[in-house]
Formats: structure tokens, C-alpha cells, sequence
């Protein structure tokens, strides 16, 4: 029964067509798919670069913010306030990332290592506006906002990103290196530091500058921390800074078509360096891949 | 040689002193940073309920259900901003899931090796985006052609739906799950492609040597072996959807209330902590705004609780029933 009814199915030129055609319009329709996410990202990307560009020039690059409603002024603070409330965040979590990565592959049993796997996968997960609720309620309640305090939320974001990332490249790391030396008789940390991290170094490094690109545009937190900034160019963390992603999202809200054009030049700037970062990122992860023949 | 100067009883206590302090340094310090992860996960946990406590004791559960949220009476509730969460992520999820594994199949079955690479990087990349800046797309390029494109057509053609009544609006939850879609299209896609990736060949080739076309044999070996790990990714990307913040409050208008209509503006947990929290007068809005929190916080750990177990579970237990079938044929 069921032999001659595929039998009947291959004889069937009517059915074999309908089928190939079902075949041929899911192909066309994932192609097109892909085509559309591609589609999207270059509108958007097209959108900030041909509003954007118009507005960019040194006056605005150099310039601080006017007051709340002038739109004559540039952002100069808030490129300079992103620089410090990302620096500072990055100074935090990138060398508690690598030590937390470091723990859980050299020392941790693995009962621990994978609870603390499953720790950071939670992190990763809390959405940034509760991250901006915590940092609130540690340090800007009962205080004031600061650029510290922004820098305390981002660092909370970037840790997962970069001890996860951490984590898989030192995992990389052929055994066989870390064996010779111990063979050698050369001590746990001598070997991980002279070692270890230089055979991870692009790995490690893909990490890093993925979790900066990442909370560079991060808009939530900051809300929380850092959003209420006085005039001119301020460099003081102890004091809220101004920031790109802030200074996006209030022009965003105002009514004023001068204010958007402001927005999406501020948008590119801010585009061009997430987007670049991304791609530095991802061509020193593959050098290091290679290198480290994986 | 080596062994000779070891056995110096000099070079061999300086060597001592040193790996004597630096290896119990390494492993206290790297154990001392896994538990400030800990820690931190535990304090916002804290503190998330430390601040909503004034109003967890004064509206209790029965917040979850109050479908009021004013400033004026003090009387705040979170079913305006569940349901808001609710209805633009599923929106989300119900596009960006088929999308996704559209993309996916396209990337490991169709596409020429050449574009495969570049293509799956600029999908990626569409997830680098900072959310502001999609926001600030939806508020001044989505939107405008929402409201005047996309939804009087779908009122003209579908309009006696009430999902799809009203006047077209800018602003509102369609316009949001849109921008939604944006973000966790790349985010599902990523994983899925990751395991269509795992398909064994053999299973594909015997699929396509029993004479099944490309479709049959996705629909028939691909898909059903990747089942655990599309809805992984489908339950993080809807993580990814709950917990987004900034461009939702760009777009969705901020209403207090619960519409029918998709077009009709209103708010969602995240949105509305955004655009609230900073500002909020009165005693009780900042406790209820962080009220919100604490339920968005619960709804993210069970979402990406659930996902991850079947993403790394699933896929296992489906290996093995798969290798199993194969075996019984």
C-alpha cells in the first residue's frame, strides 16, 4: 500500500511540480527574508547618514550643548562625557570580566563554574532599565546623579559580555600550551600571564571592544543616573555629564524639527562608532581564531 | 640544566617566595570578582525591592490587576503595562520568529558561500544598533508611514477588527512591536542559525536521496531537529523584547490605559519606568514605577531561565531522539 503509493507519487508529474513549486516559493521567501533584514538595516543606517550628515560639521563637533530649546549649539559635551562615563565603565568591567572568565576556567570546580556561567547569563539578561533602578536606588538616592553613577550602571552591563566572551576564548586556548609550561615547572599565574592570555589576547580583546560598543548607545540606564547635566563642558564623573545617547533621546522628544536634525547628526556620530567598533571586533576574533588554530 | 639551577637553593627560594604569593593571589582575587557577579545579581534583586517596597505594602498583588495608574488619586496599578508588554512583544515575536527562521534557512540552505558570511554579519549588526537611535527612526521615519501608509490600509481592508479600529496613530503599540521586530530578529536568527548549523549532512542527504525536495526535507529533518532551539531563541528574543526600554518609550505614546486597537497609543512596563522614573512626583510613583520593575525583573529571569535550558537541554534530547529514529529506520 504505502510502496505503491509513493510509487504513485514519483509517477505523478502534477503532484512532483506542485511540490518543486512549494519547494521554489519557500526558497524565494527566505531569500527574501534576508533580503529584507539586510533592507532594513541599510534604511536605517541610510536614514541617520543622508539627516545626519547635513548637520555634522566642526561648530557642532566642538561646541557644548545650548540651553534646553537652542539648537545652535554642538555636542562637544556629551561626545566628551561618553568618552568618560564609557572609559570609566570599561576600567571596571573589563579587568573584574577577564578575572571572573579567569576563575571559573583555571580554578572553579565545575559545580561552581557553571553556577557562575549561569549568573552572568542571568546579568546579561535583566533588562538596562533595572540595572538603572539598582544603580538608583545605590547610589543616586539620597545623592545626585553622576557620571560615576552612570559609569556603575554600564559596568554592570558590560561585565557578562565580557567574561562570557572571555570565558569561550580562554576555553580555545590549546591545553597542550598550558601544559608545557606547568612541565616546565613554571607557577599557575606565570603561566596564565605569559601564556595564556597572550595566545587569547584578540579573543579577549573582540570582547572587550564588543561590550563598549554595546553600552556606547546605551540609553535606559543613564536616564536613571546621569541625565540631568549643567551647561558647558564638564569633566568631572563626581558631577552628571552629559552623553550622547541621552542627548539623542531628549532632542528625539522635542517638537522641533532643528532638534531632530541635531539628533540624527548626533545619531551618525554615534552609529559610525558602534558600527565600526563591531567590525574591528569581529576581524580581531577571527585573526585570533585562526591563530589559535580553531 | 634547568634542573640544576632549580636545585640552587637560592634561585629556588626567590622562585618560591614569589609563586608562594602569586597563585593564592590569582585565585583569591579572580574568586573575590566571581562573587562581586553574584553579589551584584543579589543587589538588584535587593534593591529593585527595597524601593518598591512602600508600595508592594500598600496596593499588595492586587497591583498586578489595577487597571488605573494616577498621579492625582495616588492609585497606581500594572495591568495597563503587562498588557502593553504583552501585546507589542507578541506582536514582535509574531513576526521576527518566522522571519528568523526564513533567514536562517536562507543562510545555511540557500545562500552562495560567498555572500553567506557577509550577509550573516549584516543581520548582526542590525543587533549593534543602539536603541535610541531606532528610536529615534521610529518617532520620525516609522511612524510618519505608519500613520499614513500601513494603517489606513490595514483599517480599510481589515477594519472590522476591532485590533484594527480607530484612527491611524504614529504612535501606539503596532508601531512599537514593529521596532520590536527590529531588535529581536537578529537575536533569534543568530541562534537559529546556529542550530540549523548542527544538522548532521548525512540526515539532510539520506532526506534528499528518499527524494524529498529542499522544503520537504527542511520541513521533515531541519526543523524538527531544531525544534528545541527555535523556541529557545524565539523565548529570548521575547527576553529581549519585555526588557527594551528606551525605543518603545520613544514610540508607543505613553497612554495609561488598555485599547483594543492596535493604533491606539499606551505603554509598557519598561517604557513607562523610561519615561517616568526620573520625574515622578509623589510619594507612591516612584516605589509603583519600581513595582513595575520588580515584576519586569521576575518576567526577564523566568524568561531567560526557561530559554536557555531548552536552548542547551533541548538540543541534546533532540539529538538523541533523532540518532534513535535514525537507528529504527
Amino acid at each position: 500500500m504505502n510502496g505503491a503509493e509513493s510509487h504513485a507519487l514519483l509517477l505523478d508529474r502534477g503532484n512532483l511540480k506542485r511540490r518543486n513549486r512549494v519547494s521554489k516559493l519557500v526558497s524565494l521567501s527566505s531569500t527574501i527574508a534576508a533580503l529584507l533584514a539586510v533592507a532594513v538595516l541599510l534604511i536605517v543606517v541610510g536614514s541617520v547618514l543622508s539627516k545626519g550628515i547635513g548637520a555634522l560639521s566642526i561648530h557642532f563637533l566642538t561646541t557644548p550643548m545650548g540651553l534646553f530649546g537652542d539648537t545652535t549649539g554642538g555636542i562637544s559635551n556629551a561626545i566628551v562625557g561618553t568618552g568618560i562615563i564609557v572609559g570609566i565603565a570599561a576600567l571596571m568591567a573589563i579587568p573584574v570580566g577577564m578575572l571572573v572568565a579567569i576563575y571559573t576556567t583555571e580554578f572553579a570546580p565545575d559545580r561552581i563554574g557553571h553556577a557562575i556561567r549561569f549568573v552572568l547569563d542571568l546579568l546579561n539578561g535583566v533588562p538596562t532599565i533595572i540595572t538603572g533602578i539598582f544603580v538608583y536606588g545605590l547610589m543616586v538616592a539620597g545623592n545626585r546623579q553622576s557620571g560615576f553613577a552612570g559609569s556603575v550602571a554600564l559596568a554592570i552591563i558590560m561585565l557578562p559580555i565580557v567574561a562570557r566572551t572571555a570565558q569561550e576564548v580562554l576555553a580555545l586556548v590549546p591545553g597542550a600550551l598550558k601544559e608545557a609550561a606547568y612541565a616546565l615547572g613554571i607557577a599557575r599565574w606565570r603561566t596564565l600571564l605569559r601564556v595564556t592570555l597572550p595566545t587569547a589576547a584578540g579573543g579577549l580583546l573582540t570582547g572587550s571592544l564588543l561590550a563598549v560598543a554595546r553600552v556606547a548607545g546605551e540609553t535606559a540606564p543613564l536616564i536613571l543616573t546621569c541625565s540631568i547635566f549643567g551647561q558647558g563642558l564638564l569633566t568631572e564623573p563626581g558631577e552628571a555629564l552629559a552623553s550622547i545617547p541621552i542627548f539623542i533621546f531628549q532632542s528625539s522628544e522635542s517638537p522641533s524639527p532643528e532638534a531632530h536634525t541635531q539628533a540624527w547628526a548626533a545619531a551618525l556620530i554615534l552609529i559610525v562608532f558602534v558600527l565600526v567598533l563591531n567590525i574591528i571586533a569581529r576581524a580581531f576574533y577571527a585573526r585570533s581564531r585562526k591563530r589559535m588554530g580553531a | 640544566m634547568e634542573a640544576g639551577a632549580l636545585s640552587d637553593p637560592v634561585l629556588r627560594v626567590r622562585r618560591n617566595l614569589t609563586d608562594r604569593i602569586g597563585d593564592p593571589l590569582l585565585r583569591g582575587l579572580s574568586g573575590l570578582a566571581a562573587a562581586l557577579a553574584v553579589a551584584v545579581i543579589a543587589g538588584i534583586a535587593y534593591e529593585v525591592v527595597h524601593l518598591a517596597w512602600p508600595a508592594i505594602t500598600k496596593f499588595g498583588v492586587g497591583f498586578v490587576t489595577t487597571n488605573d495608574w494616577n498621579p492625582v488619586t495616588e492609585r497606581y496599578g500594572a495591568a495597563p503595562f503587562i498588557y502593553g508588554t504583552a501585546v507589542t512583544s507578541a506582536i514582535a515575536l509574531l513576526f521576527a520568529a518566522p522571519l528568523s527562521i526564513a533567514i536562517s534557512i536562507y543562510l545555511t540552505e540557500l545562500a552562495p558561500s560567498r555572500v553567506r558570511r557577509p550577509v550573516a554579519t549584516l543581520v548582526d549588526m542590525l543587533a549593534a544598533i543602539p536603541s535610541v537611535i531606532l528610536g529615534l527612526w521610529g518617532i520620525l521615519v516609522l511612524g510618519p508611514f505608519m500613520h499614513d501608509t500601513i494603517e489606513p490600509a490595514l483599517n480599510s481592508v481589515l477594519g472590522f477588527l476591532p485590533i484594527f479600529s480607530g484612527d491611524p496613530s504614529a504612535f501606539g503599540y503596532l508601531t512599537a512591536a514593529l521596532i520590536l521586530t527590529i531588535m529581536t530578529t537578529p537575536i533569534i536568527t543568530s541562534v537559529t542559525r546556529e542550530v540549523f548549523e548542527t544538522v548532521p549532512g548525512d540526515l539532510k542527504e539520506g532526506s534528499y536521496a528518499l527524494g524529498a525536495t529542499r522544503w520537504e526535507m527542511i520541513r521533515q529533518v531541519v526543523l524538527p531537529y531544531s525544534r528545541a532551539g527555535i523556541v529557545g531563541a524565539t523565548i529570548l528574543g521575547l527576553g529581549r523584547a519585555i526588557g527594551e526600554a528606551i525605543a518603545v518609550a520613544q514610540v508607543i505614546g505613553g497612554a495609561t490605559g488598555i485599547n483594543v486597537s492596535l493604533f491606539h497609543t499606551g505603554s509598557t512596563m519598561a517604557a513607562q519606568i523610561a519615561a517616568q522614573f526620573q520625574g515622578a512626583p509623589g510619594a507612591l510613583q516612584k516605589p509603583s514605577l519600581a513595582y513595575l520593575g520588580l515584576i519586569l525583573l521576575v518576567f526577564a529571569v523566568i524568561v531567560n531561565v526557561v530559554a536557555r535550558l531548552i536552548v542547551q537541554r533541548g538540543t541534546l534530547k533532540d539529538t538523541d531522539m533523532t540518532v534513535t529514529e535514525a537507528g529504527a529506520l
